[in-house]
């Protein structure tokens, strides 16, 4: 029994936080684990929309999230060793080759 | 309130500090330590929501895994330790817009979903469910997303072999 403005503000908050997050860090490996927490937010309304609804598409939907999530940090990860092994840095403000 | 939601706040809680501490910390490491906090507490979440095969995909999948990839990106990366180091210097426009998004979707929430609405109600046991639907009506989408796996995981090897080969 949880009311479920509650549950929508927790996520308003993780996502906001991963907001900052991807806005004010170089370090590109920070920058990922922002992204996890915005899709944590996201991942938290699908589970809380499917239980108001008594539907469990959101939870499968859930599912599908965290392994399309895996999957993301798995070539991000191995891109950023790719860009440290060529330019010895990962900070993203001087990763700027394709900046207009 | 309910005792759930008592937990609730809590574990909340719990997921805001752990999630501030990630964006906010000066250590590399210390970040992808607060993260496994964070992730744990959503799925503290997830089980209040009765949510329990999410809950431990959760525990499996992000705080298993994610965290491990984590930890050996930056072992692989040598990072610079400090606040200048990590954030850049724009660190209060970012602040800004994330309070604008917090407070855009804390309207939208508030004008969206009554506060005295009936609690919601979980209903309990809900892997039986859930693998029913992933395996019937989500059979294709599922196919898909193993595809996307097994490209992910073909695309990770390519980019970050050496070739020792000219």
């Amino acid at each position: 029994m949880i009311r479920l403005p509650l549950v929508l503000f927790l996520s308003a908050t993780l996502f906001a936080t991963g907001v900052y997050g991807v806005l004010a860090r170089r370090n590109a490996v920070l920058v990922l684990m922002s992204i996890e927490l915005m899709l944590n937010a996201v991942n938290l309304n699908l589970v809380a929309f499917s239980q108001a609804l008594r539907d469990i598409t959101g939870q499968v939907f859930a599912l599908f999230v965290i392994t399309v999530a895996a999957a993301e940090v798995g070539i991000g990860l191995a891109i950023v060793i790719l860009i440290y092994r060529n330019r010895e840095t990962i900070n993203v403000d001087e990763v700027n080759l394709l900046k207009w | 309130m309910t005792g759930a939601e008592v937990a609730f706040v809590i574990i909340g809680l719990v997921a805001v500090i752990g999630a501030f501490r990630v964006v906010t910390s000066r250590n590399v490491v210390r970040a992808a330590l607060y993260l496994v906090v964070t992730l744990s507490a959503v799925a503290g979440v997830y089980l209040i929501l009765a949510a329990e095969f999410v809950a431990w995909v959760q525990i499996l999948i992000y705080v298993g895994a994610i965290v491990i990839l984590f930890l050996f990106g930056l072992m692989l990366t040598k990072a610079p330790i400090g606040r200048e180091a990590l954030d850049n210097q724009r660190r209060g426009v970012a602040f800004l817009v994330s309070l604008a998004i917090l407070a855009g979707l804390i309207y939208l929430f508030w004008g969206a979903f009554d506060w005295d609405a009936p609690r919601l109600d979980p209903v309990e046991g809900t892997t039986a469910a859930v693998g029913e639907s992933i395996f019937s009506r989500f059979i294709l989408p599922f196919e898909v997303v193993s595809f996307l796996l097994l490209a992910a995981l073909i695309g990770a090897i390519v980019l970050s072999r050496r070739d020792d080969r000219p």
